[in-house]
Formats: structure tokens, sequence, C-alpha cells
């Protein structure tokens, strides 16, 4: 089938538009990408659904003509912000995958240091590289739709491909992580001595952490309207020091601008 | 009403029997809390020994037995243009309950008033409902529980039989003639008049332990009057808007539906989830439009619902009092102490 066209697939009858889509990665760890290989019972009809032009870890070669760019990683070099701006240009609709991309992930605590040299020196030690405090995709060009999570639900990219292509909506969860977590029926990790951002924290994940009994570090990000005050209050109230709370808010970088603001209904 | 005693050993006898042919569910322990307290959950069982008959509550109620979670309502198989629409009750078989608390027993009979008797049943949960077999049994009132105020504490109808712990034998009440063929297998005796002795005194000593009160007296024109009361914005700004209150709740059946379609194309389904009128997303309509913005507006409307709505169509509360939705809120937020800041409100000022 010619990619970019309208195939032969057809749901209830009606031809499915194919898009064309790439992925690229800037500085991450590549899992998110990893995590939509992984599932190999579903790849193939994944593949069905869309064309994919360019994916480093999955072919070689690869073509610039795309309409989708599902972008992975943060920003943390100059020529980076170059390529992505190129691939804005050639991209319809730019896709942020994963926390990197969305909030900076893991790599933004490195902001957290005055100077950035020091970061560089206690990684790199005698071997420095170029690299600057991070930023993420948005803070450079538009972002046209976010997903989140370190890594990502490959379920979720999964049925947003599935969405393109059939035509629905995308939506995700606006509550916290806790919902899922009761339909689970875990017990909750309070009750157990545990720290958890559940309760703060996007659901859609289906309560991932929590399911292995372990707390919520809050990669996807913050639900809507997030309750932090209530939030530091609990993690005070079952003894858990500031520290451990900052750890967890100031990991994925999800939490940034709510840092410090408490309520922010 | 018909009442027998039997030996305590003669239980474990009537459990075997029924669970020769049947599917069991009633409460185990599956863990410990931080602080060394045992957790029960209600849960497939199929030895009697598994069973904690002296469980003071478990965290969730058994409402996902018959009112799951998350639930198919239909799929569909798609093929070339055409498609074909199956539905399922998801119930193979009845299910029996072995040892329901009062609390929950009339959870079951208040969700019976909305998803049974109304003008639209919910095939879904009537399917499970009237295939069910309940035996009750007479708890330890805790510290959280308020069933007594809500008229909750002890259990009427909605269930086969209820057993009381006597000290030395057990007490029961029969209310079906399934209850009654299945207790003719076991060794049963007429209580004399000793029996009602003991059990009066077992159930007056029972009353003196509820610790927890709640006045409801002319609570839904409180609530009316104290619609604008600055205290829902107070325990809004504890809420966190996480829906746990009503997932632990035994009578919330709110749900919404989602439509999916599986990957390869050759299947769809719609899944009924729980949801929670906590939820910022509760009240959203297409368009965007949020019917309930503001955590102490949702807030205040589950309160509304249950102690006011509710009575007005059913004349009584969707309440129990069980004291689940206070016990597992992070934030403490508890019905007893909500309401009580709402009588109170009018004095504060
Ligand atoms: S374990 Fe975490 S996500 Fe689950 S209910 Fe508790 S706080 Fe919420
Ligand atoms: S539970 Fe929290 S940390 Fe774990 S995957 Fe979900 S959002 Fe991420
Ligand atoms: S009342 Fe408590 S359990 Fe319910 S939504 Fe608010 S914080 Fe969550
Ligand atoms: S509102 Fe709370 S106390 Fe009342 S029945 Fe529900 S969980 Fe129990
Ligand atoms: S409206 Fe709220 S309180 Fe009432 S049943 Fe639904 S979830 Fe429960």
């Amino acid at each position: 089938m010619e990619a970019g066209e309208t195939g032969t697939r057809t749901y209830l009858g009606v031809p499915l538009y194919r898009p064309r889509v790439a992925f690229f990665e800037f500085s991450s760890c590549e899992g998110c990408q990893l995590q939509i290989l992984n599932n190999e019972s579903t790849l193939l009809d994944f593949l069905s659904l869309v064309d994919v032009v360019n994916f480093r870890e999955a072919m070689t070669g690869g073509s610039d003509d795309y309409e989708i760019a599902f972008v992975e990683g943060s920003i943390t070099r100059d020529d980076e912000v170059k390529r992505l701006k190129k691939i804005r240009k050639k991209a319809k609709t730019l896709v942020a995958l994963g926390s990197c991309a969305c909030f900076g992930g893991v790599n933004q605590l490195k902001n957290r240091f005055k100077d950035i040299n020091k970061a560089k020196k206690e990684v790199y030690g005698r071997h420095p590289i170029d690299s600057e405090p991070v930023r993420t995709l948005e803070d450079i060009v538009k972002v046209d739709l976010k997903i989140y999570g370190c890594p990502v639900k490959k379920e979720e990219v999964e049925k947003i491909a599935l969405h393109i292509a059939i035509g629905k909506s995308i939506v995700f969860p606006k509550y916290p992580v806790c919902m899922e977590c009761k339909r689970n029926e875990n017990i909750c990790l309070f009750e157990l001595g545990e720290p958890c951002l559940g309760p703060v924290t996007r659901a859609g994940c289906d309560s991932w952490c929590p399911n292995s009994r372990a707390g919520c570090w809050g990669c996807r990000g913050p639900a809507d309207e997030p309750n932090m005050e209530q939030m530091k209050k609990i993690m005070e109230e079952y003894g858990f020091s500031e520290e451990t709370i900052m750890d967890r808010l100031e990991c994925f970088g999800g939490f940034s601008s709510l840092m410090g603001k408490g309520n922010t209904k | 009403m018909i009442f027998r005693t039997f030996e305590k050993q003669e239980l474990k006898k009537l459990f075997e029997i029924l669970a020769a042919h049947n599917r069991i569910i009633g409460p185990v322990e599956t863990g410990r809390d931080r602080d060394g307290r045992p957790v029960y959950a209600f849960a497939d069982v199929t030895d009697y020994d598994d069973v904690e008959l002296k469980y003071s509550i478990t965290k969730l109620p058994a409402k996902r037995f018959f009112l799951p979670f998350k639930e198919d309502l239909s799929t569909f198989r798609i093929e070339n243009d055409t498609w074909q629409k199956e539905i399922s009750y998801n119930v193979d078989r009845p299910l029996i309950f072995f040892g329901l608390h009062p609390c929950d027993i009339n959870a079951l009979n208040k969700l019976d008033k909305v998803l049974l008797h109304s003008v639209y049943p919910m095939p879904y949960y009537a399917a499970k409902r009237e295939n069910m077999f309940i035996v009750g049994m007479d708890c330890i009132p805790q510290p959280y529980c308020f069933c007594r105020s809500m008229g909750s504490d002890t259990a009427l109808h909605g269930f086969d039989m209820f057993i009381t712990d006597l000290g030395s034998r057990y007490f029961v009440e029969i209310l079906s003639n399934t209850a009654f063929n299945f207790l003719k297998n076991i060794k049963t005796s007429e209580p004399g008049e000793d029996d009602h002795v003991l059990y009066m005194k077992v159930v007056a000593k029972r009353n003196n332990e509820f610790t927890r009160h709640v006045d409801t007296t002319d609570l839904t024109k409180i609530l009316d009057m104290e619609f604008q009361s600055e205290v829902w914005k107070e325990w809004g700004d504890k809420c966190l808007s996480c829906g746990t209150c009503s997932s632990v709740c035994p009578t919330c059946y709110c749900y919404g539906v989602d439509e999916t379609v599986d990957i390869d194309l050759k299947g769809a389904r719609k899944t009924k989830m729980l949801h929670s009128c906590n939820l910022i997303d509760f009240a959203e309509v297409a368009g965007g439009h949020n019917f309930r913005p503001g955590r102490e507006n949702r807030l205040k409307y589950r309160y509304y619902h249950k102690h006011r709505g509710f009575v007005e169509a059913f004349e009584e509360s969707l309440c129990v009092g069980c004291g689940r939705c206070g016990e597992s809120c992070l934030a403490d937020i508890t019905v007893p102490e909500v309401i009580d800041s709402i009588r109170g409100s009018g004095r504060n000022k």
C-alpha cells in the first residue's frame, strides 16, 4: 500500500488514512521508543495503521517526508535546537513522546544546580561534553500533543495511533492515579508506610507502580488542578521528610511549574 | 421469621456444603498495615479456615462482585463492513456471600432501589443480584462506624440467613427457603427462652459499643439552608478530588462508559467504569463545559446526593455509615465531621 495515502485497511467499510510517521530522539534513554517496539503481539497491527518512514531504533535509512513526528527526549545542546526546529517545519503534527520531551524528564534534575559546570564535572569528570540546562520541546517549538510517562505506556501510544487512523478524539484522564489504584484493588501505600504521589499525578498508567507495591513518583506529571498543598500535608503527616517529597516532585520535571505554588485551583 | 441455634463447629459443615457446588465470597486477610493491623478484603474462598469471621471491615466493599469497577457492557465483532454485537451480563453462576455485615447488606438494599426497582433496571446488576445467596454475620462496632446513626446497624431483609455469635453457639435468623433447606444439612435446634435472653443481651452489649454518632435530624433541610456555607470551602481545600471515597463506598454506583476499538480493527467494546462525583471531569460535557468546577462544589454535591437527593427520592440516605470513605481518605475527610460542621456552621456565624 502506498504510504501516506488512503490504504486498503478499512474500518466498518470505510478506508483508513495511513499517516506517514517518523520517530526522533534527543537527550533521553530511548526507552519510550523501545516501549513501542516491545509489544510484539500488536506491533504488526500498529505498523499497519501508520507508515513508519523514520525510526532509528527499528530501521535503517529513513525518509524526511513525514506528517507526524513522534519526538522523544529533552533538549540539552544547541545542535538539538536546530534539529528540532527542522523537524517542526516538516511535520504537520509534532507529538512529544514521554516525560523527557514533555517535562525535561530525569535529565532536568541537573537544572537544580545553579552552576551547570558543577553538574557536568560530577557526571562526566575529565571528559566534559557540551551540555546546557535542560529544556522541554515546548520551550523551543509548538507541540501538538503530549504523551506522558517515563516510559510511555505502549497501550496508550497504540490507542492514539488508532484514534488518529479512525478519526476518534484523543482524551487523557484528568483525574489522579488513586482512582486507577482503587480500581486495581491495591492497599494504599500510605497504609503500608510508603510515600506515593498518586493523589496529584495524572492517571493513565493504570497505577503501574502501586500495582507492584511501589509508590508513584509522578512520572506522568500533575493531574488537572492537583491539590499540592494537601499532598505535602499528607506526606508530612505520614512522617516523610521535605526531602523525600521534593525528590519525588522534582524527579521528572512535571511538577516544576507548580513547585511552591501549593494550591492550584 | 424462623430462628434456630447451632453449635459452632456446625458452621464449617455448612460452609463446606455451600462450597461443594458454589462460588463463595468471604472476608480474608490480605496483609498488614504499617501498624501491624490486619487488612481485609472480600475474595473467593474455598477453604473455611481462610474465612476471617471476626474481621473488622474490608477496605473495599463487596460491590466489585455485582458492580465491577470495570465491566464490558457489550462487545462487537467486526468483519469487513458488518458487525455483530454480543451482550453478556458477565455472570455464569450464583454467588454466595459468606459473612456480610449489616452495613453491607443494607448497602445492597439501597442499590436495589436504584438499579433493580427503578423504571430502568440495570440488567448487569440484576443478573448478579438475583442469583445471590447471602449469609449475614454480626459485627463488632469499630471507632469509625456510625451505621447506627444511619439506621443501618441491623439488617431486616436482603439476606438469606443472618448469624449472631452468642458466645457458646450461633443464633440464626432464616429469611429464605433456600437457607432453610441448606440448614437441614447441619444439626440445629429451636431456640429456647435462655437463647432469647442471651440474644438480647448480646445485642444490647453491641448497641453500647457504638462510639461514633451523627445527628441526621432535619438534615435535608439543613443542607438546603447551608448551601452557601463557608464550611464547604474548608473541606474543598483539603479534598484531593481523587475519587477514593466513591471507590470504597458500598453504595456509590456512578459510572462512565468508554468505547474502544481493538488495534487489529476486528473488535470493539463498550466498557462501563465506575466513576466518582469528586473527580474533576465528572460533570464535564461535550464542548468542555464543567458543571462542577472547583473541589468544594464537587465534594458538596457528593453530600447532597447521599444525604439530600436520595432521601427525597427514597426516604433514606445513600449512606450506611460504614465509615470506609473517611478511613481511606488521605485528607481525613469523614462523613460525621463534615455533617457536624454543616450543622454547626450556622452557630459560628
Ligand atoms: S497507593 Fe498511591 S495511588 Fe494508590 S491510593 Fe494510595 S496514594 Fe493513591
Ligand atoms: S504510578 Fe506514577 S510513577 Fe508509576 S508509572 Fe504511574 S505515573 Fe509514573
Ligand atoms: S473526600 Fe477524600 S477520598 Fe474523597 S475525593 Fe476528596 S480527598 Fe479523595
Ligand atoms: S459514604 Fe462513606 S460511610 Fe457512607 S456508605 Fe459510603 S463509604 Fe460508608
Ligand atoms: S453522585 Fe457521587 S455520591 Fe452519589 S452515587 Fe455517584 S459517586 Fe456516589
